[in-house]
């Protein structure tokens, strides 16, 4: 196991070099990329000016899920890589060369590639949350709490992307509709659930439980809720999501295995 | 036998578009799949140390067979087992030991110079830092690879990448290597390099290598033995002399003329015309090559001529046209 | 003009065959959109003047998603290869007609695409979203007329600043980053991420000055009827303004990204 892990280390020095190697457009995509994310919060910074208040939550408020939200999205994106393109990995073969490795391939697809320029995402998800952060009363318990819930909603992303790249063992044109989890749930998760609708709301929470890793725990470290169980499980759910994708994915190994795709 | 392929089968289920656009409307509702047997029933054995020639039209199956001896495809029917392994049951073990190099796609990392990717290599397959260190050097020197250790595999020429892909097949020491055209697109020099080194491997390390090409150079110049697969059945195993005999005794008289006049012979029949050169087909038990020859000086003007077997090509696609015929 | 209607219709083909992608994309897109429009009717919740009404933005997010296609995400992928391998300079006769080239191949290139999507999306939007949640039918024929003219214009406007980017292309570090920071204005001012009668009063004037506002925002604007059909033709001179000034830039640029190539030898 801990071969794998510096295995994995291996892969994402090789990465970083070979974006490195191109560092005129590593800084550019890197600041793009920035630009492309703040310009996100700057329109939410908008309506707020313009309404005041969104459904009794404040811009501050707001600015803390938006903050996690984001930072957790950007973690996974920057790893997630090679499930993210999976598609096209299996297009070009490449898949069967990882196959053709004595190792697992999922190992060898988290070792694709670190994305450095999602660091552009992350580092405004990290201004915005600790602006927020400046009117909290934090305790050891929220800190905590907000450490889990990055995590969480993190795990969540990723298994989201593993998900998107099992569909690609089948066929490569439902790739898009993924981008409505992702994408679109990163986009609906930076604003608080209560302002949705029941049913999506209850998808968010039974299927891809964005609420319980992201929304509920927030509410328990604004104080808006007492900390309890649920925050602490919430979580949880994202990791044991993730962890069904995996499952999934390996049935696409199987798969592909028998039809050669 | 290291390697035992027995009643090989494998069926692909493929999506049929129809044309136009009205086929592709409909194609939005409902998709028709077909059946197609990829391979039925295929059978041979291989001894360490050979170095076979696996060829035969495209989609007859090749890569299908070549898949499944990987370990990355899994049969319908059949049984393999390569070194004493079922490839797809093992897979990890058993692609620790093999090497694969893909003429049209490389392995290495593209941004890397090659010495990265050997090294990142090394770590893959675990091999020990010494004996790494040892292999790692006669490859580099077998290869000529020296002085483009430090280059980025994109910057590379396609001989190049090549030389530099087939190390990175053999970083770990494997006993069974699978070259999948290996020499598409490469300039003659290096068709050579590499045609070169695949036969020391062979012969002074022993590494079993079963090789699928087009190019009938690289079979005459490499292969004692060539099996022919067309849709999905093995034609021909044997040496490429059994090939030609199994097929034609066939031989082609060339020359080019002196003259101009018409050639012609009762037992030989003129199959190309170009300008002056003149190819004549005849077979040797009914008129000795000698014979033929003496014939057609005897009554033309004659610069230069040769006898040769037909090309590999004509006879591989005699081979299948009887096969078909069946 | 055959020849342009040919690649069209290719285009029309090619993109039947991916029917799920088609379908994924719409997923996604309606999905935004319902998002969109939640987000918003919950900030009009707490206050009942705003620049623009609930209908009227509603319909106005919908059009976005409907029109989406029109943004120029990225530059035309195959003059990007001719012009890294340096075979461009074999398709010279005159920089006038290469640049010309290029934009009617972005106008055939987006057309297809953005009415495969546009179509479904307004069933959806107008017949399948339950009412005050959808989008609401023009005001009048009047509207309707005037928006399709706009919407014409619009992809014009997109095309030009698609060749715009292939242009840029010819200048090796300029060229990498362009797409995404026009794609990035023109999502942003162009009213995707927020509808740009929302931004605050000091940023109106310069954001109906740029171009970017001509692709989406206005013409989305005209439909709804919140731009009256009597403003509607100054949209259209916006658009066409535009469109017009950026060929001319198109242009220019093209004839001395040429002369650089030719010079630096590709």
């Amino acid at each position: 196991m801990s071969d794998a892990f510096a295995l994995y280390w291996r892969y994402v020095a090789i990465s970083i070099r070979a974006q490195l190697a191109y560092r005129a457009t590593f800084a550019m995509k890197t600041i793009g990329h920035l630009l492309v994310t703040a310009i996100e919060f700057f329109g939410i910074w908008a309506l707020f000016a313009r309404f005041g208040t969104l459904g009794g939550w404040t811009l501050r408020e707001v600015a803390l899920i938006y903050g996690t939200t984001d930072i957790a999205f950007a973690l996974a994106d920057a790893t997630g890589r090679g499930f993210d393109k999976f598609g096209t990995i299996l297009k070009a073969g490449d898949f069967d060369r990882m196959l053709l490795r004595p190792r697992s391939p999922i190992l060898q697809l988290l070792g694709f590639e670190l994305q450095l320029m999602r660091i552009g995402r992350l580092s405004q998800g990290v201004v915005v949350l600790v602006w927020a952060s400046v009117a909290i009363a934090w305790t050891p318990a929220t800190l905590a709490l907000l450490v889990f819930s990055i995590a969480g909603t993190s795990c969540l992303f990723f298994g989201l992307v593993v998900l998107q790249a099992t569909s690609a063992f089948w066929t490569i044109e439902t790739l898009e509709v993924w981008n409505a989890f992702t994408y679109g749930g990163n986009y609906a998760a930076q604003y608080p659930m209560a302002i949705y609708r029941r049913w999506f709301r209850g998808f968010f929470t039974v299927i891809v439980p964005l609420a319980l890793t992201s929304y509920y725990p927030a509410r328990a470290i604004l104080g808006r809720d007492p900390l309890g169980p649920i925050h602490v499980l919430g979580p949880a759910a994202g990791v044991a999501f993730l962890a069904l994708s995996f499952g999934a994915f390996r049935l696409g190994i199987r798969r592909h295995a028998s039809t050669g795709t | 036998m290291q390697i035992v392929v027995e009643d090989l089968a494998k069926t692909f289920r493929v999506a049929e578009r129809t044309p136009g656009l009205a086929g592709a409307v409909r194609g939005l509702v409902r998709r028709k799949h077909r059946e197609v047997a990829a391979l039925a029933g295929v059978s041979f054995s291989l001894a360490a140390g050979e170095l076979v020639g696996y060829i035969g039209p495209n989609g007859a199956g090749k890569s299908t067979t070549i898949k499944i001896l990987a370990g990355i495809l899994v049969p319908d029917g059949g049984r393999v087992e390569v070194a004493g392994r079922v490839p797809w049951k093992e897979r990890i073990e058993h692609v620790r030991r093999i090497g694969v190099v893909f003429g049209q796609r490389t392995q290495l990392w593209w941004d890397l110079p090659v010495v990265e990717s050997l090294d990142m290599l090394r770590h893959i397959y675990k091999v020990p830092a010494a004996q790494f260190r040892t292999q790692r050097d006669e490859l580099i020197e077998l290869l000529d690879l020296g002085k483009l250790l430090a280059t980025p595999v994109r910057q590379l020429s396609l001989g190049q990448r090549m030389r530099a892909d087939l190390a990175a097949s053999l970083v770990h020491a494997p006993a069974i290597l699978f070259l999948d055209e290996p020499t598409i697109g490469l300039d003659a020099v290096s068709k050579l390099a590499v045609r070169g080194f695949v036969k020391k491997l062979n012969r002074e390390r022993g590494v079993t290598v079963i090789l699928t090409t087009h190019d009938m150079d690289d079979i005459e110049a490499l292969c004692d033995r060539v099996i022919v697969i067309g849709d999905g059945t093995i034609l021909s195993d044997g040496t490429l002399a059994d090939l030609r005999n199994r097929v034609t005794r066939e031989r082609w008289l060339t020359i080019d003329l002196g003259d101009s006049g018409e050639v012609s012979d009762p037992d030989a029949t003129v199959i190309r015309r170009d300008g002056d050169r003149v190819c004549l087909a005849f077979d040797p038990e009914v008129v000795t090559p000698a014979e033929l020859i003496r014939r057609v000086t005897s009554r033309h003007v004659v610069r230069d001529l040769f006898v040769e077997h037909p090309p590999i090509e004509t006879v591989i696609a005699r081979l299948y046209q009887h096969d078909r015929q069946r | 003009m055959t020849g342009y209607l040919a690649i069209v219709a290719a285009r029309f083909r090619a993109l039947l065959q991916y029917r799920a992608a088609a379908l994924g994309g719409l997923f996604t897109q309606v999905f935004f959109g319902l998002v969109r429009i939640m987000i918003l009717r919950a900030f009009y919740a707490a206050s009942t003047t705003a620049p623009i009404s609930l209908a009227n933005v509603t319909g106005y997010v919908w059009l976005g998603q409907a029109t989406l296609l029109l943004i120029p995400w990225r530059e035309d992928a195959d003059v990007a290869e001719q012009i890294r391998s340096g075979t461009v300079v074999y398709e010279l006769t005159r920089p006038l007609d290469l640049w010309g080239l290029w934009f009617a191949r972005a106008v055939a290139w987006r057309t297809a695409p953005v009415f495969l999507r546009m179509v479904p999306m307004f069933v959806i939007a107008m017949l399948v979203v339950p009412a005050g949640w959808g989008l609401a039918p023009p005001p009048s024929v009047a509207a309707f007329v005037l928006w399709s003219i706009s919407f014409g214009c619009a992809v014009l406007l997109s095309a030009a600043l698609t060749s715009l980017m292939s242009v840029a292309l010819m200048w090796t570090i300029t060229g990498d980053g362009l797409p995404m920071l026009v794609a990035t204005c023109a999502t942003m001012f162009g009213g995707l991420v927020i509808p740009l009668p929302l931004f605050p009063g000091w940023a109106q004037p310069v954001l109906y000055a740029l171009p970017f506002a001509g692709m989406l925002d206005l013409p989305s604007r005209v439909f709804t009827g919140d731009i009256s059909v009597a403003h509607a033709p100054w949209v259209i001179a916006h658009q066409l303004g535009w469109t017009l000034a950026l060929a001319l830039l198109g242009r220019w640029l093209t004839s001395r990204g040429v002369r650089r190539l030719v010079v630096q030898g590709g």
